[in-house]
């Protein structure tokens, strides 16, 4: 026990004597620096992962701990508005807000026109202003001790987009949230912090969108925290492109109020090692959420999405769709924990998970969890790992379609049943294009 | 007579090593209708599957010419570019692809395959406007993904008329009546017969009278075992339909 602590404890060493130095010297208000310390304290004591964690079993992050630690504390980077251009959705007219290695960059971003009831900003600029909202709930419902990265993440906390909604105000259009990792020598580590709080009956659609410059290793570390009030309509999409080097660790942790609507996606193509965990608590009655997830990963790549729905309250829906597509060696890992508390009558909660492995050596580790305390509920779930459906490839080629074409667009099919959930055109329209390059990739080297 | 569009010789074949069918002779002309009628598990779907080239069907004598080629020696695809058409008994559903994408994707590829242009977008939706009118479908089921979520009826009703669109030479309908209302039939029906020229054919695998009533044979065979063991013209199948298959059977089987 005593070597396994010490091991650890070596391993994190240079990162907790990071978070103290920042914890120590970090300005802010007491409620904030007691956070941060809180951080501190809880990732002192749970280090990072090991595979021995049940969360972690078919996750080994030891190659991410040993990368060399070099937090970010600026957004300056030296990157320009032209090595932008790749990551602009097609026909976007909307605004975007651009943010360097974690931290809000004004000069690259383009704000929103100003609209009444809705705030589009950083959450160091919330920070500054001593917005109550954020008091009242950063950190309020993504646990800290979730994981050490949790932890980690709440010991650094400064940047990341804040997005406030007042009852009734409807965003006239989405937002895109770029996050852009630009490593160099001084910095490598990204830990943004995303707040969103959707008052009553409002609505938005916002984009979260992760990329790296160049093909050096860096390490992003993430939680956004999403409030749903009343009869709010929240649609969030989670875009993960970085390069294959990239850590990629982040957490998107959503609070239902009743009535509201919740559609989250995650589409992850990037990264040498991303884990997604998406945890959904709905604590009002009449909620309707939906996770939507796909990853088409190759070469080495490993893909985890680990996702809760948390029925607390009757009468709520719970839908979940994930799709994997794996070539070369990689590996996917989907784990789905449905929660139906003893009160939660009514629930509806489905969930089915879908993995094509483009090749032998590729493979997926599906596990759906259910947890149904209560009687009176309809709960289903499906998990396949498979080939392309023969009968479909056969049908396709007496329609004349040759046998490597149908081959294609059953994939592409098969990745498109998720991306057409999106209801944000330009963002599908840019997802296909990242797709469809790393599917041909993916189906060539097979 | 015209040339044969297709001559089935002596053509044996079966699955995983178990023999279905047993010396198949079967000649179409252009211009003609064959039905094949016989009891479940006499092997017509088997022939369907065969003559389409789903892989496991695995062909063991004669041979079949189509059109003056090797028909067995062609993959499914380039059987289907030179004109042969199957419309399945069980068409399969593709989710994620779009009715009309995946429709315009084989139109394109059998006229790639004769050196036409290929058509766009626009210019398909006016073929494909006037074959709807044909089976009477509705606009929203081009806009759904393949097949998916159809009812039965939908189901047949996209086979016959993706079969309008691709304009087969020979097509081969696959216990297309099954399962379907009469309306579904007639319409079908109907559907086949206004697709029919003195330069093409269809091979009408049934095993009810029924749809007979509605698309009128040349010729009327029943399959048994693998082997055609009576051929007549539409008037045999008015005499299944009395008799059923047991008097043909019996003598068969002595």
């Amino acid at each position: 026990m005593t070597t396994t602590k010490s091991k650890l404890a070596e391993e994190s060493a240079t990162h907790l004597a990071a978070c103290e130095a920042f914890a120590a010297s970090a300005t802010g208000p007491e409620w904030l620096r007691t956070l941060r310390r809180n951080g501190v304290t809880h990732f002192t004591e749970l280090g990072f992962p090991t595979t021995k964690f049940e969360d972690w079993i078919y996750c080994n992050v030891a190659p991410l701990t040993k990368l060399a630690f070099k937090p970010a504390t600026s957004a300056d980077a030296g990157v320009t508005a032209e090595q932008l251009a790749p990551f602009a959705f097609p026909g976007w007219t909307g605004s975007r807000l651009v943010f360097v290695n974690g931290h809000f960059a004004p000069a690259l971003s383009t704000l929103p026109a100003p609209q009444k009831g809705v705030t589009i900003t950083s959450l160091a600029a919330a920070l500054a202003s001593g917005d109550k909202l954020v008091e009242a709930q950063l950190a309020h419902h993504a646990s800290v001790d979730g994981s050490g990265f949790s932890a980690l993440n709440t010991a650094f906390i400064a940047d990341g987009a804040f997005i406030a909604l007042a009852p009734n105000a409807v965003a006239a259009e989405p937002v895109h949230l770029l996050f852009i990792s630009a490593p160099g020598d001084t910095a490598n580590t990204a830990q943004p912090r995303n707040l969103i709080v959707a008052g009553a009956n409002s609505s938005a659609k916002v984009v979260e969108h992760y990329v790296s410059l160049g093909g050096a290793a860096h390490f992003t570390n993430a939680i956004t925290e999403i409030i749903v009030g009343e009869g709010a309509h929240i649609e969030h999409a989670k875009f993960q492109e970085e390069n294959l080097e990239a850590f990629h660790i982040a957490t998107v942790q959503a609070t239902l109020a009743r009535d509201s609507r919740f559609l989250s996606h995650s589409i992850s193509t990037g990264a040498r090692l991303a884990r997604h965990n998406i945890h959904l608590v709905m604590t009002g009655q009449g909620v309707d959420c939906v996770m939507n997830g796909l990853y088409a990963v190759g070469g080495k790549q490993l893909v985890d999405h680990h996702t809760v729905a948390d029925h607390t309250v009757p009468h709520c829906n719970s839908h979940e769709f994930y799709h994997g597509i794996l070539g070369g060696s990689s590996r996917g890992v989907f784990n789905g924990k449905i929660y139906v508390r003893k009160d939660a009558q009514k629930t509806d909660a489905k969930q089915t998970s879908r993995n094509f492995l483009l090749t032998d050596t590729a493979t997926v580790n599906a596990k759906p969890q259910l947890e149904i305390l209560a009687d009176d509920v309809k709960c289903t779930h499906g998990a396949t790992v498979g080939q392309l459906n023969d009968e479909a490839l056969f049908y396709c080629r007496t329609r004349g379609i040759a046998e490597v074409n149908a081959r294609r667009l059953l994939t592409h099919a098969f990745a498109s049943e998720i991306v057409n959930r999106i209801t944000v055109e330009p963002v599908r329209e840019h997802l296909e294009q990242v797709l469809w390059a790393r599917l041909e990739e993916l189906i060539e080297k097979k | 007579m015209s040339q044969p569009l297709i001559e089935i010789k002596d053509l044996s074949a079966g699955i995983n090593g178990k023999q279905i069918l047993k010396g198949i002779n079967l000649t179409v002309r252009p211009g003609e209708v064959h039905a094949i009628m016989g009891p479940n598990g006499s092997g017509k779907s088997t022939l369907g599957y065969v003559l389409a080239g789903r892989k496991g069907y695995d062909v063991t004598g004669g041979s079949v010419t189509y059109d003056g080629k090797d028909l067995i020696a062609l993959p499914p695809e380039d059987r289907a570019r030179e004109g042969l058409f199957l419309a399945f008994q069980y068409p399969v559903e593709i989710p994620g692809v779009n009715n009309t994408y995946f429709l315009r994707a084989a139109y394109n590829e059998l006229r790639k395959h004769r050196k036409q242009e290929e058509v766009d977008a626009v210019d398909f939706l006016a073929i494909v406007k006037e074959k709807m009118k044909l089976l009477e479908l509705p606009d929203s089921m081009m806009k759904r993904a393949v097949n998916e979520g159809f009812s039965g009826g939908e189901k047949k009703r996209n086979e016959i008329f993706q079969m309008a669109v691709l304009d087969p030479k020979l097509a081969v309908l696959d216990e297309t009546d099954s399962g379907l209302d009469i309306d579904a039939l007639r319409i079908v029906a109907e559907g086949v017969n206004k697709l029919k020229r003195p330069d093409n054919a269809a091979i009408v695998i049934t095993h009810y009278q029924r749809l007979l009533n509605y698309i009128v044979p040349d010729f009327v065979h029943v399959l048994f075992d693998g082997r055609l063991i009576k051929s007549g013209g539409k008037e045999l199948a008015l005499e299944l339909e009395e008799k059923g298959y047991d008097w043909l059977i019996g003598k068969h089987a002595k």
